[in-house]
């Protein structure tokens, strides 16, 4: 049976925000399905509250929805839209959660919605831990032993029945989140507490450990006649007990016989059919021990998954595409492999390369958080790297990851050997010093588990640097041989005490070139259509560019805090506009997440680290028009001067006017001549030199290393031992870069613009007020279109000043730019001549294209012949910022001008305050209508708490308030429940979070002593899930957010009605 | 330190690596095969026989080599090659490392080649003679030694794989007492052959493929089974024959080079691909059920689709329409081109085996179902 007729709308929910352990893979995932259904003639009705992906684009969907992942609007747009299907295997553990949560509230079968793909009833067997169990068991499959526990109390009775070792796996919770290994007692209650708490319905399954089992997992498809096929296999080089998502994992499995494989092959195959996933891919995790070759079944997600993402990246087998004609009545044999085009998808991809995807961490934005790699994910991204052999695909992930800096390794053998008991985010690191200090594989694979093969492969490579150290001069035979084993440039340069440069400029000078392979999911059994390449050193090379004129687009490498989807965004536009233009789009990428790595996207897809080597290496390969290096965030720009000086034309704005925006000093007079004011600011490599511009800035100040993204060990100080210590640990941290001391503006308001310019003119997308002032990073406080206080005099201001910047630096393309306006003054805090990651949020809310029109601009199209007219949208949007604090217990939730947010969400209404209330709620921080909230401000905020104080009195809040405020309080005759501050002695405003009794926190804290005060308070309620704000604008936000909500009924715009009611005005 | 090797094609084409094992001047015709896995059982396959062994999974020996994965006493590809080969043996099935295995069996084992521009030519150029050799570095002579070998085309080769005399295969232990006995023809047979009858009750005696079908007939068996084999079909006319005259007479189940002999007694002709299919991700259509198998192949030549009175194609190759399976159902004979013992590769397609036992059964009982 082809296309299924009696459809004809279907509902396809996403999964929000980017939080750990749900990525940009679910954009991609999503995208590919509504394309395909649109494609197949069906409307498409999308809900997705997350405004930075592709898919909630007006073009990619009938009916776009950007608003909460919550039962209640779910219900409303059910209500309102009656699709006749729900297709909900595509929008991760949110979606399939939430499609549970629809059909035991009745809406489904109320409204007659059926559910495609994977129905209640096999999600519920692969999800309901116990169910699954007995499930694998009717199969004769093996699961480690557990038991269920709701209680402490049942969860000690369990400890007794299976002993320690014990996994500990909270019940539908995202990416194992609040699971651990408990090795002792106390750990084991900690984590059992934490669990039950983190369980949507408070249970624990308690788990035989199997840590040190090799873990694997198959991609595996199934059509509604029952063919199934195995897409691909993961192997995970971190044995059991480390997430798959925090794993190196390798693609295809390489340490199995074909036997062995079979086993897991036949298993994954009988899993699907007893789960019963109707149609549609799923993912198995298998553990099996390496010396009696036991198997036991991990997990099986019945929906596509981070894994299938990258299967489909490692294949080129596109997974939710086919997952989704599947869900519309199509068999395997009906659909085309749209890579050769001539043989049909019901097939299984073979490789003739090998993939390692290589995890990316955070850490140093969590100080306080536990670094040890655990079953429950903590990395924010991850980089995805092909060779032709193992040791070129480490290699090349390892260089993809993009760090910030080098990892730190300790250097005596003894230290290493303590370090490597625990998995932590540098441990290949590790390994290979430890080779390089002389470890062997034996005692390696003792101390991490890690199998001897994977080790060996890695000691190969110490191997490899000793023979290149060694060696007298850098041959071309040894030049090939080291290429082809995939070492860079820059570490054969750091291994032969050469430059970069020297090597690069020998290597081509001895022919030593790469040849590009194409990723084709047969081995060259057939001819592929699709371009897709990797970089490898051999004789044959396949990518050949083609005859009309192309242009590079640059990726924005693993997500990370401060780089994440918003750039993938910027960069598929992009694609999508070159092509438009007539031109050949050739993008470079290494994140396997990404709608951009989607090889539909662009004309050539090649699968690259985003290095100075790589691309140089590809531009000399295609001889493009030249690089568009501004919409993949400071990846590109960190690269681009290189570019040019390699002669490698950039197009848009020039590398000079980047290198200008990035130099304080000259951009500071280049800001004198236009009249603009900034922050007073000084710049200092000494404590000395730092008192010295604090003497004349005067406290509080903003310190920071130079160059950084995100904000990174940014500081606000107080006092001159502060800045003094200050000037000690992070002056060392970057001996070459200055610290910028600026001028810290205390209440400021903080406005963010996004605009293009063409040299001539500039367009101004938006202008953005912050909710939170100056000094919570504009990433991590929420924002508004329009700006709800600032008078039209000031923002006119603030576009002009945007358009004298953009134009005095000769942008060509976007500009963004973020001003703080302190007492009737607007300062100037920093122009990113690139895209930013408020792109996509701007276009949402305006409905202008920004990246599409950006990119005309790039290619030489004037802003005039675009025909841009201000849009004045009648109704409000609010971008909020999405915490991972909840995943880091014990980090303090309190926000400052280093970025932490991992993710964004959207909230529309017609007015502000319920435009934040469905922000907030789409944050997942839903607020409280009534009951108690605990207000404790610092001194300078408490006459306007007072206001705030009044407003929650009358919307019935009963109020809690240390002595302090509570005073500040009574005296307007609020009343006021005064509570102990923690050294004021039990009963404690602690405790009342603790035991639930204070269901909303407001706690802004200042200066040091106090933000350290407040920390318990704030992390408490934190891991209670209560509620809490760290600023007075955003509780005045929240409360008129409360306010709002009382009203009875759910309002939901749909983006396609609102942008056309924005035309015709 | 490996010495380097060169291999050249019958048109011109020369690809270089290094020989990690073996070594000298080998020659036969090039082919490759695109599993991920089974590089053993592929190596020790009769239906190599002759052969050069192009392997595109890039690395080729991660998991060691022992004597339980092989598929026949020895080595039958006279070189293989790949990307990289690799040396280990950590795996708990292996007794040995690859390298040592192909070492042992005297194969020129080559590595560091572009495997992947190799495979495309052979695609391109189709299956071509050609010689691997560490000693002459002339090119243009090996060239010439690549065009005096013979072409896989007319040639027989089962017998030079087939078994001297009849022997019973060896019992599994653990496995089903045997109540039905089966002749298996062995034109190049595979033990995994062997132990899938096994499995399923089978008593088996092996007979050489020169055998008449006189002589199988007085062995008494419940059905005759027609093993693959290498070589030309077309070549072994003795063996069409035999099987003319046993279907109708027992209940015959064939694979691969069995498959083509048992389409020829029934009147289909068999012809070369371009290449062949080898690998274990080939799509199989079950015309009867319309169901989809992922099948292990290893194949030069082909059946050709026609018109045959008394006979049906009964499964069809996804990928470029080739005929995968014939049935003469009212004569109890049933063959397939791919291999349902797979090794390397899935079990999709077992279920043959059975399906040979329920027509033996319907065959006794005289033809009902
Ligand atoms: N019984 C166990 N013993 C040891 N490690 C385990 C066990 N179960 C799971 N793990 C580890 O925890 C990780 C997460 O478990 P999984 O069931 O996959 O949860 P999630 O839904 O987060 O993927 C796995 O990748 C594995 O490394
Ligand atoms: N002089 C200042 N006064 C107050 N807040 C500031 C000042 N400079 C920067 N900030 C705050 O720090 C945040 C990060 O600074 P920014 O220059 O934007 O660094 P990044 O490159 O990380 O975006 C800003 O969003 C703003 O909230
Ligand atoms: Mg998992
Ligand atoms: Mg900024």
């Amino acid at each position: 049976m082809p296309r299924r007729d009696d459809l004809h709308k279907i509902l396809i929910i996403g999964s929000g925000p980017i939080v750990i352990g749900q990525a940009c893979e679910f954009d991609y995932s999503g995208t590919q399905a509504c394309k395909v259904l649109l494609d197949e003639g069906y409307e498409v009705v999308l809900v997705n509250s997350n405004p930075a992906t592709i898919m909630t684009d007006p073009a990619f969907a009938t009916r776009t929805y950007i608003e909460p992942l919550d039962l209640t609007t779910l219900t409303r747009i059910i209500e309102v839209e009656r699709p006749d299907a729900l297709l909900a295997t595509l929008g991760g553990q949110t979606a399939l959660n939430l499609a549970m949560e629809l059909k035991s509230a009745g809406v489904l079968d109320l409204w007659e919605v059926e559910m495609i793909g994977a129905d209640e009833k096999a999600i519920h067997r692969a999800e309901d831990r116990l169910e699954f169990r007995t499930a694998m068991e009717e199969i004769g499959l093996r699961v480690p032993r557990s038991m269920l526990a709701e209680t402490v109390a049942e969860s000690e009775s369990a400890l007794q029945e299976l002993g320690l070792p014990l996994v500990v796996r909270p019940a539908y919770t995202l990416g194992g989140i609040g699971g651990g290994i408990a090795y002792d007692a106390e750990s084991f209650r900690r984590i059992v507490e934490h669990g039950l708490q983190l369980s949507p319905i408070s249970q624990l399954l308690l788990e035989e450990s199997v840590v040190g089992w090799h873990e694997f997992e198959l991609e595996v498809m199934r059509d509604h006649a029952d063919n199934v096929v195995v897409i691909c296999s993961i192997e995970n080089v971190d044995p059991m007990g480390v997430h798959t998502g925090d794993s190196v994992t390798v693609a295809p499995a390489l340490t199995l016989t074909d036997p062995q494989y079979q086993v897991l092959r036949d298993a994954a195959k009988a899993i699907i059919r007893k789960i019963g996933v109707a149609t549609g891919g799923s993912n198995v995790q298998f553990a099996v021990n390496p010396t009696t070759g036991e198997v036991m079944v991990i997990e099986m997600n019945p929906r596509v998954s981070r894994s299938s993402a990258l299967a489909s990246k490692a294949t080129g087998f596109p997974i939710a595409k086919i997952a989704a004609r599947l869900a519309v009545g199509y068999r395997l044999d009906e659909i085309d492999n749209d890579i050769t085009r001539k043989t049909p998808a019901c097939f299984e991809p073979t490789l003739d390369y090998v993939v390692v995807k290589m995890p990316r961490w955070a850490f140093e934005k969590f100080p306080l958080a536990d670094r040890e790699l655990t079953t429950h994910m903590k990395s924010v991204g991850e980089a995805m790297a092909i060779g032709r052999t193992f040791k070129e695909a480490f290699l090349k992930a390892l260089r993809s990851r993009e760090l910030d800096g080098p990892a730190e390794v300790p250097g005596s053998a003894q230290e290493l050997r303590k370090a490597l008991a625990i998995p932590t985010a540098e441990r290949y690191e590790l390994v290979l010093q430890a080779f390089r200090q002389g470890l062997d594989v034996d005692e390696l694979h003792e101390l991490t588990g890690i199998s001897p093969f994977f080790l060996s492969e890695l000691g190969d490579i110490v191997e490899l640097e000793r023979e290149v150290r060694g060696a007298p001069q850098l041959t071309e035979q040894l030049l090939r041989r080291q290429k082809r084993y995939g070492f860079s440039d820059k570490r054969l340069a750091e291994l032969t005490g050469r430059t970069e440069r020297e090597v690069r400029a020998l290597r081509i000078e001895h022919g030593v070139l790469p040849v590009y392979k194409a990723v084709d999911t047969c081995a060259a059994e057939f001819p592929a259509e699709t371009p897709y390449f990797y970089s490898t050193y051999e004789e044959e090379n396949e990518a050949v560019p083609g005859e009309r004129e192309r242009v590079v687009i640059l990726g924005s490498g693993p997500n990370r805090i401060g780089q994440g989807i918003e750039f993938d965004y910027c960069c598929v536009h992009a694609a999508l506009t070159v092509r438009e233009l007539g031109y050949e789009a050739v993008m470079i990428n290494c994140n396997p997440e990404t709608v951009s790595t989607d090889y539909d996207v662009s004309d050539r897809l090649y699968f690259e680290p985003l290095t100075f080597e790589d691309v140089a290496n590809i531009v000399a390969n295609e001889r493009p028009r030249g690089v568009i290096v501004q919409f993949g965030g400071q990846t590109p720009l960190k690269i681009a001067r290189e570019l040019a000086e390699a002669g490698i034309p950039i197009l848009g704005t020039p590398q000079e006017s980047i290198d200008l925006a990035e130099d304080r000093g000259r951009f500071g007079k280049f800001l004198e001549e236009l009249g603009i004011q900034c922050p007073e600011y000084g710049l200092a490599t000494t404590p000395a030199e730092a008192a010295a511009v604090a003497a004349r800035v005067g406290y509080p100040l903003l310190v920071r290393p130079s160059y950084v993204l995100g904000g990174r060990a940014m500081q606000i100080v107080y006092g001159a031992a502060e800045l003094e210590h200050y000037m000690m640990t992070a002056v060392s941290a970057s001996p070459d870069h200055p610290v910028l001391i600026d001028r810290f503006l205390e209440d400021a308001i903080e406005v963010d613009v996004d605009a293009i310019a063409d040299g001539e003119d500039a367009y101004i997308g938006a202008v953005m007020q912050h909710v939170e002032e100056a000094g919570v990073h504009s990433g991590d406080s929420a924002c508004v279109i329009p700006s709800i206080s600032l008078g039209e005099g000031t923002l006119e201001q603030v576009r002009e000043q945007t358009k004298e910047l953009a134009l005095g630096l000769g942008v060509r393309g976007l500009i963004n730019v973020q001003f703080a306006y302190q007492s009737y003054q607007l300062y100037v805090l920093e122009v990113n001549p690139r895209g930013s990651r408020t792109v996509p949020f701007v276009s949402k809310a305006s409905g202008v294209p920004m990246a599409q029109l950006a990119t005309r601009v790039i290619l030489g199209e004037r802003l005039a012949d675009l025909g841009l007219e201000r849009r004045v949208p009648e109704y409000v949007s609010v971008k909020e910022a999405v915490l991972p604090f909840s995943r880091f217990p014990g980090t303090d939730t309190q926000l400052g001008p280093e970025m932490k947010s991992t993710g964004e969400v959207m909230g529309i209404a017609d007015t502000f305050p319920a435009a934040f209330g469905k922000a907030a709620a789409a944050a997942g921080m839903p607020l409280p209508l009534d009951g108690n909230v605990f207000l404790s401000v610092c001194d300078s905020d408490k006459s306007a708490a007072t206001i705030l104080a009044q407003r929650l009195h009358s919307l019935g809040f009963t109020i809690y308030a240390t002595r302090g405020t509570a005073t500040a309080l009574t005296s307007l005759g609020i009343p006021v429940h005064v509570v102990n501050k923690v050294f004021q002695g039990e009963p404690h405003v602690v405790n009342l979070i603790e035991s639930g009794e204070i269901g909303f926190v407001i706690n802004t804290p200042f200066g040091r002593g106090a933000r350290a005060d407040g920390y318990e308070i704030r992390t408490t309620a934190l891991r209670k899930g209560v509620a809490s704000i760290t600023t007075l604008a955003g509780a005045s936000a929240a409360v008129s957010a409360i306010a709002a909500a009382r009203r009875p009924r759910v309002q939901v715009h749909c983006l396609q009605d609102l942008h056309a009611a924005a035309e015709d005005r | 330190m490996p010495s380097p090797a060169l291999i050249v094609l019958e048109d011109g084409a020369v690809f270089a690596g290094e020989a990690l094992a073996g070594g000298g001047t080998v020659g036969g015709e090039i082919v490759f095969n695109t599993s991920m896995a089974g590089y053993q059982e592929i190596a020790t396959d009769p239906s190599y026989c002759g052969q050069l062994i192009t392997y595109t999974f890039p690395m080729n020996g991660n998991y060691g080599a022992d004597s339980e994965r092989d598929e026949s006493g020895k080595a039958h590809a006279r070189s293989i090659i790949a990307r990289e080969l690799t040396n280990y043996r950590f795996n708990r099935a292996s007794r040995t490392t690859w390298l040592d295995w192909l070492a042992e069996h005297g194969v020129l084992a080559v590595s560091g080649v572009d495997t992947r521009a190799l495979t495309r030519h052979i695609r391109e150029k189709g299956a071509l003679r050609a010689v691997v050799s560490t000693e002459a570095a002339d090119a243009r002579q090996l060239r010439k030694a690549a065009q005096g070998l013979p072409r896989m085309g007319g040639l027989d080769l089962a017998k030079v794989v087939t078994c001297d005399k009849a022997y019973e295969a060896p019992a599994l232990e653990g496995g089903p007492a045997p109540d039905l006995h089966v002749v298996a023809y062995d034109y190049g047979i595979k033990r995994s052959m062997l132990r899938c009858l096994a499995e399923r009750g089978f008593r088996v005696t092996v007979v050489p493929a020169q055998t008449s079908a006189r002589e199988v007939l007085k062995r008494q068996p419940d059905g005759v089974f027609l093993s693959n084999g290498p070589g030309d079909p077309a070549a072994v006319g003795y063996a069409v024959k035999a099987v003319e005259r046993l279907i109708g007479k027992v209940p015959v189940f064939g694979i691969c080079l069995g498959h083509q002999l048992l389409a020829q007694a029934l009147g289909f002709s068999t012809y070369k691909l371009a290449f062949g299919h080898r690998g274990a991700n080939h799509p199989v259509k079950d015309l009867r059920t319309g169901l989809i198998e992922i099948t292990t192949q290893n194949h030069g030549f082909a059946v050709k689709d026609g018109v045959v009175t008394g006979a049906a194609i009964t499964h069809l190759n996804l990928n470029d329409g080739t005929v995968e399976g014939v049935a003469a159902p009212d004569r109890f004979a049933f063959s397939v081109q791919y291999h349902p013992e797979s090794t390397p590769g899935p079990h999709d397609s077992l279920y043959l085996f059975d399906r040979f036992r329920d027509e033996i059964a319907r065959f006794q009982k005289g033809g009902e179902a």
